[in-house]
């Protein structure tokens, strides 16, 4: 396998981005983002519960700063992050806090996670000590990102990482790249966002543009958002931009992802394991941009997000823009209701969306789509067959991976050959599986390997740290030993005036302790996977572990 | 409310093994057809046993491995191992030449490996090579191309293993033209002599030419619905050509022209229907080049310096030893894996 080198000097970008480069794979599936695109958003409303998990983004979940019967308005933090990679949640209205309790949240493990509920007074009163609103070209950097920060703004697009730890990095930025491409068919958010909001966006890029420096900035979107690529470019003319470029990009999927993203209009690629700014560049989802206008130019904290509400199981699909922390429940009485056959809720799209258990779960930051479905439009997947080995997966990977070959080594519990294989460099979106004949569930296969890793490898470190202190204790009582015998020999030399074997003895001893300390640095770990987990691979981790402990119990109760 | 889950990702599946399968076997069609109208029903009664007799062997594996029996028939894989087996076999041969050769590939180089998928070998090549190399002659048993004999000789030939009285054996078989090619050459004849008589067609010998064609278009058909995809194909009759096109440059009297090689005995069919065979094949999309290339060359040295006229099975065979150490080599480079600028 090539090793992650990169180039010292990548080259110059290309300031009009005239070109579009292909990456490995990707699907051509068929949208169905108009059925919510073609309405204008919608608003949700303010629901009689909100209920707001304190890790709604990756890094460490924030700390609650409010207890039962408190009083809390519109804006007002309820819980303060963590750390350098965590943010703020804020209450989204007015109400009192009912309980802190975990509650069911969108997450595949399907594991309740500790929420703040807050009981809705209808009133929407703002916190009366709101930040205000900043004049962003007259202001210094750490004010701004401080503001960032503090407004609890989060990637939108999907994965959620702390907005104002990407921007505060400090690499030299080339390339500022905003995402206006949806993750998948169906999602149709971004676009709304565009096509609606496309005066906020711009403001809230050209902010990002201030924060970041980079030499040049591109907006993309796909190349069948006419409505929202006309709707930014009229945006730009008004307010003569320059230093802003709408380009379109082929709806190819997986190209709202942001390694794709950078192949495709740039032709550089991320390199494995590392970040886009390695390579000079950052993304930013529209919804971000929008939400730092939000925050800057409106003093407002990241208090609602848009969502698709969409499929076959739900009256009236449409964008609709939602408090955080609102019910899914609330959502679909909003668009009228489930259809009649309704049969799974998806979070997310259909390649790469989760489905849940329940419609009690709320809409939290990274929530871009509920996807409610019946078995006509998305029917259970037809018993897997064996492997024919026929390579459809290996032409659709975007990772330009071997997924026939990852899926030997992931169910034969080969994990060595599985990373070699890179395993790791799997996103995860499903094309491989999706064009499967086989109907093999590829995708769980290589996520069951993973946690399976991630888990062998924290109970080897855990064994590490066990030898390590075991041997510490056989040194100490080799050193306690021979201290004796020294003791004891400086006394029989006291006695009888000899010394006889003395240093035989003490040669052995040295010895000993030599073949000791080479154990022990013989122990030395080398990387692992787990060196460097996000705490959000930790939280999947804690999650499977949980669910194993909970079988455990269950074929226990069985028995 | 409460929902049913499960894994990513949620849209409907694309195709199956059945759908696959199904594929190649009307893509046969036309070849089938063609050999019949040339050489008689004999290619259909051989098409018949050989399925019968697959799917019975299947269905009777499957039992002692307490498998799903009729799920696993209905995938179409067995019949499929059958025909390509009854196709290589000659149309006059007995009838336990194709029951033997298929049971063969059947029990032992698919289900005792572990059925669909587990196979290292190609099973139709390895029944083939179990016949070629067991019961010699009677593979050499081809009536000749465009006079085939009548229904009731053929039943004959095929079920008492003899000529109705009356009809000499020799009247009604003939040898190939890749079979008269290697005796003749052997014999000091030169291919400019042997290109003008009638057996050697237009291009490639009379009545082989239209069957590769028949290949060749159901072949086509494949790529163009993408069951199966260009590399194995293209590399194997570009391995061929190449090879027969080079030595014939050296000397055309001695080495056939690359059409002649690539339009003759089982070459279409070897390319788009055996080697393709993805579970004994490589599977990354360079080594399947390598692989494609080859079975080319290696068929070609068979054809030409071997001990038999036709070498398409052995080379699949040989290949199908090395496609694990070959897809080894040549994985692909992973994203993100090398310096990140465009190539």
């Amino acid at each position: 396998m090539a090793e992650a080198s990169r180039k010292p000097l990548p080259p110059a970008i290309d300031p009009d981005f005239t070109r579009r480069y292909r990456f490995h794979g990707g699907l051509k599936l068929a949208g169905c983002r108009e059925a919510a695109s073609s309405r204008p958003i919608q608003q949700a409303g303010i629901p009689d519960q909100l209920i707001l998990p304190l890790a709604q983004h990756i890094g460490e979940p924030a700390e609650c700063l409010v207890k039962p019967g408190d009083t809390v308005y519109r804006g007002q933090p309820v819980a303060r992050a963590i750390g350098r990679i965590s943010a703020p949640v804020h209450a989204s209205s007015s109400g009192s806090v009912l309980a802190i309790e975990p509650r069911p949240v969108p997450h595949p493990s399907g594991l309740p996670a500790p929420c703040i509920v807050i009981a809705t007074d209808g009133r929407d009163t703002p916190a009366p000590d709101l930040p205000p609103v900043l004049d962003y070209l007259h202001t210094d950097m750490d004010t701004l990102l401080e503001h960032i920060r503090a407004a609890g703004i989060v990637g939108l697009g999907g994965a959620g990482f702390p907005t104002y730890a990407k921007l505060a990095r400090g690499d030299a930025i080339e390339l500022l790249v905003i995402n206006g491409v949806e993750c998948e068919p169906c999602i149709a958010c971004d676009d709304g966002l565009q096509r609606e909001r496309a005066h906020e966006l711009i403001e809230g890029v050209r902010i990002l543009q201030h924060i970041v420096q980079p030499a040049a900035c591109v907006i993309a979107v796909e190349d069948n958002m006419q409505e929202a690529e006309r709707a930014l470019r009229a945006a730009l003319d008004g307010r003569n931009e320059t230093g802003i470029r709408v380009v379109n990009v082929p709806t190819i999927y997986p190209t709202g992802g942001e390694r794709q993203l950078i192949r495709v209009l740039t032709g550089r690629e991320v390199p494995s394991q590392g970040f886009p700014s390695d390579i000079g560049i950052i993304v930013q989802n529209v919804g971000t941009a929008a939400a730092v206008h939000d925050a800057v130019v409106k003093a407002q904290p990241l208090l609602s997000r848009i969502v698709t509400v969409t499929g076959d199981g739900v009256q009236q699909a449409c964008n609709m823009e939602v408090l955080i922390g609102t019910p899914v429940s609330h959502l679909i009485a909003a668009a009228g209701g489930y259809t009649d056959h309704i049969e799974r809720l998806l979070i997310g799209g259909p390649m790469m969306g989760y489905a849940v258990g329940t419609d009690a779960v709320p809409v939290i930051k990274t929530t871009n789509c509920i996807l409610a479905v019946t078995a006509r439009s998305m029917p259970a997947p037809p018993p897997a067959v064996p492997c024919i080995r026929c390579g459809r997966c290996t032409e659709v990977c975007p990772a330009n991976l071997l997924p026939q070959e990852l899926y030997w080594f992931a169910r034969s519990g080969n994990h060595d050959a599985a990373q070699d294989y890179g395993l790791f460099d799997c996103i995860e979106c499903g094309c491989c599986a999706h064009v499967c004949p086989s109907h093999i569930p590829l995708v769980q296969y290589y996520r069951h390997a993973k946690t399976t890793i991630w888990e062998q490898e924290k109970q080897k470190q855990k064994a590490d740290i066990a030898r390590l202190r075991h041997e510490a204790r056989l040194e100490r009582l080799e050193r306690i030993r021979h201290e004796r015998e020294e003791r004891l020999a400086h006394r029989k030399q006291a006695v009888t005036g000899k010394s006889a074997g003395d240093a035989l003895r003490q040669a052995a001893i040295q010895a000993a302790l030599e073949r000791v300390r080479q154990k022990k640095e013989e122990a030395t770990a080398t990387p692992r996977n787990t060196d460097n987990l996000t705490p959000e691979q930790q939280r999947q981790i804690e999650a499977v572990e949980q669910r194993r402990r909970e079988r455990a119990a269950k074929s226990q109760d069985t028995d | 409310m409460e929902f049913k889950t499960w894994s990513s990702p949620h849209l409907p599946v694309e195709s199956s093994v059945n759908v696959v399968m199904r594929h190649v076997l009307l893509a046969l069609l036309p070849g089938a057809a063609c050999m019949t109208w040339l050489f008689g029903w004999g290619v259909v009664i051989n098409l018949l046993i050989a399925g019968a007799t697959a799917l019975a062997a299947e269905a009777f594996m499957l039992i002692l491995r307490g498998r799903p029996v009729t799920a696993t028939l209905l995938d179409g894989s067995a019949l499929l191992t059958g025909a390509l087996l009854a196709l290589a076999l000659a149309p006059l041969a007995p009838w336990w030449i194709a029951v033997v050769g298929t049971a063969f590939a059947i029990v032992v180089a698919k289900q005792l490996y572990g059925g669909l998928g587990y196979n290292p070998f190609n099973p139709a090549m390895a029944g083939y090579v179990v016949l070629l190399v067991s019961f010699p002659l009677e593979l050499t048993l081809w009536p000749a191309a465009g006079s085939a004999p009548e229904l009731a000789t053929t039943l004959a030939m095929i079920f008492t293993g003899a000529p109705p009285a009356g009809v000499a054996i020799d009247a009604i078989t003939m040898a190939t033209p890749m079979d008269t090619v290697r005796m003749q050459l052997g014999l000091g004849a030169t291919l400019t002599d042997l290109g003008k008589e009638p057996l050697f067609g237009i291009i490639a010998g009379f009545g082989w030419e239209w069957v590769n064609l028949a290949y060749l278009a159901g072949g086509l058909w494949l790529l163009q619905t993408k069951v199966i995809q260009w590399q194995i194909p293209a590399a194997m009759l570009a391995g061929l050509g190449g090879m027969a096109g080079i030595f014939h440059l050296v000397n055309p009297d001695l080495y056939a022209t690359p059409l002649f090689h690539l339009f003759s005995g089982a070459a279409m069919l070897g390319a788009f229907f055996i080697a393709t065979d993805p579970v004994s094949a490589c599977t990354t999309p360079l080594g399947r080049i390598w692989f494609g290339l080859g079975i080319g060359v290696i068929t070609w040295i068979i054809r030409t310096w071997g001990g038999y006229p036709e070498g398409i099975a052995f080379a699949v065979l040989l290949m199908n030893l090395a496609a694990p150490t070959i897809d080894h080599y040549t994985r692909p480079r992973v994203f993100g894996h090398h310096d990140g600028t465009p190539r």
